[in-house]
Protein backbone atom coordinates (compact mmCIF):
# COMPACT_ATOMS: atom_id res chain seq x y z
CA UNK A 1 0.00 0.00 0.00
CA UNK A 2 1.28 3.56 -1.22
CA UNK A 3 1.85 5.94 1.76
CA UNK A 4 -0.78 9.10 1.57
CA UNK A 5 0.41 12.19 -0.91
CA UNK A 6 1.03 14.57 2.48
CA UNK A 7 2.96 12.20 4.13
CA UNK A 8 5.47 12.01 1.06
CA UNK A 9 5.71 15.69 0.96
CA UNK A 10 6.65 15.30 4.91
CA UNK A 11 9.09 13.05 4.37
CA UNK A 12 11.09 15.12 1.52
CA UNK A 13 10.29 17.80 4.49
CA UNK A 14 12.46 16.12 6.63
CA UNK A 15 15.01 16.04 3.67
CA UNK A 16 15.09 19.50 3.13
CA UNK A 17 14.82 20.21 6.50
CA UNK A 18 18.22 18.27 7.15
CA UNK A 19 19.55 19.66 4.02
CA UNK A 20 18.89 22.96 5.78
CA UNK A 21 20.58 22.67 9.03
CA UNK A 22 23.81 21.64 7.18
CA UNK A 23 23.76 24.47 4.72
CA UNK A 24 23.22 26.63 7.77
CA UNK A 25 25.97 25.14 9.82
CA UNK A 26 28.17 25.20 6.83
CA UNK A 27 27.33 28.86 6.84
CA UNK A 28 27.85 29.66 10.60
CA UNK A 29 31.41 27.86 10.68
CA UNK A 30 33.01 28.88 7.39
CA UNK A 31 34.41 27.07 3.87
CA UNK A 32 37.95 26.18 5.83
CA UNK A 33 36.49 24.00 8.71
CA UNK A 34 33.75 22.79 6.92
CA UNK A 35 36.02 21.37 4.38
CA UNK A 36 38.61 19.44 6.88
CA UNK A 37 36.71 16.40 6.44
CA UNK A 38 36.72 15.97 2.82
CA UNK A 39 32.89 14.13 2.82
CA UNK A 40 31.37 17.18 4.44
CA UNK A 41 32.21 18.50 0.93
CA UNK A 42 29.97 15.98 -0.58
CA UNK A 43 26.93 16.50 1.92
CA UNK A 44 24.80 18.21 0.36
CA UNK A 45 25.06 17.89 -3.23
CA UNK A 46 24.84 14.32 -2.78
CA UNK A 47 21.34 14.95 -1.05
CA UNK A 48 20.40 17.13 -3.50
CA UNK A 49 21.12 14.42 -6.39
CA UNK A 50 19.31 11.59 -3.94
CA UNK A 51 15.91 14.17 -3.36
CA UNK A 52 16.27 14.27 -7.26
CA UNK A 53 16.39 10.29 -7.61
CA UNK A 54 13.08 9.99 -5.01
CA UNK A 55 11.15 12.01 -7.23
CA UNK A 56 10.89 9.02 -9.62
CA UNK A 57 9.00 7.00 -7.37
CA UNK A 58 6.71 10.34 -6.90
CA UNK A 59 6.56 10.67 -10.81
CA UNK A 60 5.77 6.87 -10.78
CA UNK A 61 3.08 6.43 -7.92
CA UNK A 62 1.70 9.76 -7.56
CA UNK A 63 0.92 10.69 -10.92
CA UNK A 64 -2.94 11.68 -11.45
CA UNK A 65 -2.34 13.62 -15.03
CA UNK A 66 -0.18 13.65 -17.73
CA UNK A 67 0.70 17.81 -16.29
CA UNK A 68 1.68 15.47 -12.93
CA UNK A 69 3.97 13.19 -14.58
CA UNK A 70 6.10 15.92 -16.92
CA UNK A 71 6.32 17.99 -13.41
CA UNK A 72 7.58 15.42 -11.27
CA UNK A 73 9.83 14.29 -13.94
CA UNK A 74 11.69 17.92 -14.96
CA UNK A 75 11.80 18.43 -11.00
CA UNK A 76 13.53 14.51 -10.72
CA UNK A 77 16.08 15.64 -13.52
CA UNK A 78 16.54 19.49 -12.49
CA UNK A 79 17.33 18.37 -8.98
CA UNK A 80 19.74 15.58 -9.69
CA UNK A 81 21.61 17.93 -12.35
CA UNK A 82 21.84 20.41 -9.65
CA UNK A 83 22.99 18.06 -6.91
CA UNK A 84 25.54 16.36 -9.84
CA UNK A 85 27.03 19.58 -11.14
CA UNK A 86 27.79 20.34 -7.33
CA UNK A 87 29.57 17.33 -7.13
CA UNK A 88 31.43 17.41 -10.11
CA UNK A 89 32.94 21.05 -9.17
CA UNK A 90 33.95 19.44 -5.98
CA UNK A 91 35.15 16.76 -7.27
CA UNK A 92 37.38 18.72 -9.47
CA UNK A 93 35.89 16.90 -12.55
CA UNK A 94 34.08 20.39 -13.10
CA UNK A 95 36.05 23.58 -13.97
CA UNK A 96 33.89 25.86 -15.38
CA UNK A 97 32.08 28.17 -12.80
CA UNK A 98 29.41 28.63 -14.91
CA UNK A 99 28.33 24.79 -13.74
CA UNK A 100 27.00 26.43 -9.99
CA UNK A 101 23.91 28.31 -12.26
CA UNK A 102 22.85 24.48 -11.91
CA UNK A 103 21.48 25.07 -8.55
CA UNK A 104 19.73 28.36 -9.22
CA UNK A 105 18.12 26.52 -12.05
CA UNK A 106 17.19 23.52 -10.36
CA UNK A 107 15.67 25.39 -7.79
CA UNK A 108 13.52 27.38 -10.08
CA UNK A 109 12.51 24.51 -12.28
CA UNK A 110 10.69 23.08 -8.64
CA UNK A 111 9.12 26.24 -8.32
CA UNK A 112 7.81 25.78 -11.59
CA UNK A 113 6.75 22.28 -11.31
CA UNK A 114 5.12 23.40 -7.78
CA UNK A 115 3.48 26.19 -9.66
CA UNK A 116 2.42 24.05 -12.69
CA UNK A 117 1.20 20.65 -11.05
CA UNK A 118 -1.56 22.53 -9.02
CA UNK A 119 -4.21 23.49 -10.91
CA UNK A 120 -6.75 24.96 -8.35
CA UNK A 121 -6.69 28.18 -7.09
CA UNK A 122 -4.89 29.00 -3.82
CA UNK A 123 -7.67 28.78 -1.23
CA UNK A 124 -9.19 26.17 -2.81
CA UNK A 125 -7.10 23.95 -0.07
CA UNK A 126 -4.12 23.74 2.40
CA UNK A 127 -2.36 21.48 -0.24
CA UNK A 128 -3.42 24.07 -3.54
CA UNK A 129 -2.36 26.82 -1.01
CA UNK A 130 0.87 25.64 0.27
CA UNK A 131 1.94 24.20 -3.72
CA UNK A 132 0.92 28.17 -4.56
CA UNK A 133 3.19 29.19 -1.81
CA UNK A 134 6.01 26.92 -2.21
CA UNK A 135 5.77 27.67 -6.11
CA UNK A 136 6.41 31.28 -5.45
CA UNK A 137 8.99 30.91 -2.96
CA UNK A 138 11.32 28.88 -5.19
CA UNK A 139 10.74 30.88 -7.96
CA UNK A 140 11.62 33.98 -5.84
CA UNK A 141 14.19 31.71 -3.78
CA UNK A 142 16.37 30.77 -6.78
CA UNK A 143 17.84 34.54 -6.59
CA UNK A 144 19.66 33.34 -3.68
CA UNK A 145 21.54 30.43 -5.12
CA UNK A 146 22.65 32.49 -8.03
CA UNK A 147 23.48 35.34 -6.68
CA UNK A 148 25.67 32.59 -4.34
CA UNK A 149 26.90 31.83 -8.04
CA UNK A 150 28.71 34.84 -8.30
CA UNK A 151 29.44 35.83 -4.67
CA UNK A 152 29.84 32.02 -3.23
CA UNK A 153 32.07 32.83 -0.49
CA UNK A 154 29.21 35.73 0.79
CA UNK A 155 28.35 34.05 4.27
CA UNK A 156 25.14 36.18 4.31
CA UNK A 157 23.53 34.33 0.74
CA UNK A 158 25.14 30.89 2.47
CA UNK A 159 22.66 31.79 5.15
CA UNK A 160 19.99 32.54 3.19
CA UNK A 161 19.85 29.31 0.53
CA UNK A 162 19.93 27.47 4.15
CA UNK A 163 17.01 29.51 5.42
CA UNK A 164 15.40 28.70 2.02
CA UNK A 165 15.41 25.16 2.37
CA UNK A 166 14.02 25.38 6.15
CA UNK A 167 10.91 27.49 4.86
CA UNK A 168 10.42 25.38 2.29
CA UNK A 169 10.21 21.87 4.53
CA UNK A 170 8.21 24.16 7.20
CA UNK A 171 5.62 24.31 4.54
CA UNK A 172 5.62 21.27 3.78
CA UNK A 173 5.22 19.54 7.25
CA UNK A 174 1.81 21.94 6.80
CA UNK A 175 0.46 19.87 3.80
CA UNK A 176 -2.57 17.81 3.94
CA UNK A 177 -4.07 15.74 1.53
CA UNK A 178 -7.81 17.26 2.02
CA UNK A 179 -7.72 20.39 4.92
CA UNK A 180 -8.60 24.09 4.97
CA UNK A 181 -6.74 26.58 5.04
CA UNK A 182 -7.51 30.20 6.80
CA UNK A 183 -11.28 28.79 7.03
CA UNK A 184 -11.39 28.23 2.98
CA UNK A 185 -12.69 24.80 1.79
CA UNK A 186 -13.66 24.40 -1.72
CA UNK A 187 -17.06 21.79 -1.18
CA UNK A 188 -15.41 20.37 -4.82
CA UNK A 189 -12.34 19.39 -2.60
CA UNK A 190 -14.08 16.47 -0.29
CA UNK A 191 -14.29 16.27 3.51
CA UNK A 192 -11.47 16.40 5.52
CA UNK A 193 -10.23 13.41 6.45
CA UNK A 194 -8.84 14.02 10.11
CA UNK B 1 52.31 44.34 28.81
CA UNK B 2 50.14 44.80 24.88
CA UNK B 3 46.67 44.88 26.16
CA UNK B 4 45.94 45.49 22.42
CA UNK B 5 46.84 41.88 21.55
CA UNK B 6 44.99 40.16 24.16
CA UNK B 7 42.23 42.18 23.64
CA UNK B 8 41.87 41.13 19.99
CA UNK B 9 43.03 37.32 21.09
CA UNK B 10 39.55 37.62 23.27
CA UNK B 11 37.53 38.96 20.74
CA UNK B 12 38.63 35.92 17.87
CA UNK B 13 37.68 33.29 20.81
CA UNK B 14 34.55 35.02 21.51
CA UNK B 15 33.24 34.58 17.83
CA UNK B 16 34.52 31.21 17.44
CA UNK B 17 32.87 30.15 20.64
CA UNK B 18 29.75 32.09 19.36
CA UNK B 19 29.97 30.09 16.14
CA UNK B 20 30.28 26.76 18.49
CA UNK B 21 27.49 27.55 20.43
CA UNK B 22 24.96 28.01 17.29
CA UNK B 23 26.30 24.93 15.63
CA UNK B 24 25.63 22.91 18.75
CA UNK B 25 21.95 24.58 19.31
CA UNK B 26 20.71 23.89 16.23
CA UNK B 27 20.31 20.03 16.16
CA UNK B 28 18.57 20.44 19.97
CA UNK B 29 16.20 23.44 18.80
CA UNK B 30 14.79 21.68 15.82
CA UNK B 31 14.11 18.55 17.85
CA UNK B 32 12.54 20.82 20.74
CA UNK B 33 10.46 22.19 17.92
CA UNK B 34 9.11 19.07 16.89
CA UNK B 35 8.10 18.05 20.52
CA UNK B 36 6.57 21.43 20.78
CA UNK B 37 4.61 20.68 17.49
CA UNK B 38 3.48 17.05 19.28
CA UNK B 39 2.74 19.18 22.56
CA UNK B 40 0.18 21.49 20.21
CA UNK B 41 -0.88 18.65 17.94
CA UNK B 42 -1.22 15.45 19.92
CA UNK B 43 -3.50 13.70 17.68
CA UNK B 44 -0.44 14.13 14.60
CA UNK B 45 1.30 11.42 16.93
CA UNK B 46 -0.84 8.62 16.12
CA UNK B 47 1.50 5.98 17.89
CA UNK B 48 -0.65 7.66 20.83
CA UNK B 49 -3.66 5.40 19.74
CA UNK B 50 -2.14 2.99 17.14
CA UNK B 51 -5.51 0.70 17.28
CA UNK B 52 -6.80 0.66 13.70
CA UNK B 53 -3.95 2.36 12.28
CA UNK B 54 -1.73 1.29 8.78
CA UNK B 55 1.72 0.94 8.68
CA UNK B 56 2.30 4.34 6.81
CA UNK B 57 0.16 6.17 9.80
CA UNK B 58 2.51 4.80 12.46
CA UNK B 59 5.68 5.11 10.19
CA UNK B 60 4.91 9.01 8.78
CA UNK B 61 4.08 11.35 11.97
CA UNK B 62 5.66 14.38 11.34
CA UNK B 63 6.78 16.27 14.89
CA UNK B 64 8.59 13.08 15.32
CA UNK B 65 10.59 12.88 11.63
CA UNK B 66 11.14 17.09 12.68
CA UNK B 67 13.31 15.15 15.95
CA UNK B 68 14.44 12.79 13.89
CA UNK B 69 15.99 15.47 12.07
CA UNK B 70 17.18 17.13 14.34
CA UNK B 71 18.46 14.10 16.33
CA UNK B 72 20.87 12.86 13.05
CA UNK B 73 22.02 16.38 12.44
CA UNK B 74 23.55 16.72 15.90
CA UNK B 75 24.96 13.50 15.93
CA UNK B 76 25.95 12.86 12.53
CA UNK B 77 26.90 16.78 11.68
CA UNK B 78 27.51 18.97 14.20
CA UNK B 79 29.69 16.69 16.81
CA UNK B 80 32.49 15.99 14.39
CA UNK B 81 31.99 19.35 12.87
CA UNK B 82 32.43 21.03 16.73
CA UNK B 83 35.34 18.96 16.93
CA UNK B 84 37.38 20.23 13.90
CA UNK B 85 35.78 23.53 14.82
CA UNK B 86 37.56 23.06 18.35
CA UNK B 87 40.62 21.43 16.32
CA UNK B 88 41.04 24.58 14.22
CA UNK B 89 40.53 26.96 17.26
CA UNK B 90 43.76 25.13 18.62
CA UNK B 91 45.48 25.25 15.59
CA UNK B 92 44.67 29.27 14.97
Amino acid sequence: MEPRSEMVHWFFATGFLFLGLILLSRAIVGEQVWARRRWRLYLWPSIAFGLGILMWPVMTFFTNSAIHMIAHGAWAQALMVAGAAELGLVRGKLHNPLWRLATPVGIFVSGVAFLVHEQNTWFFARSAFLHHLIGWTLVGGSLVPLALAVRPRSAVLQSGFAVLFVVVAVMLYCDRDLAPVFGHLSPLAGVPHR
Amino acid sequence: MQTQIVTHALAVRTHRDYRAFIVSALGPLTALAGVAWAIVQPYRITLLHPHHQGFWWLFAEAPLLVVAAGAAFSFLIARPLLADLEEDDGAA
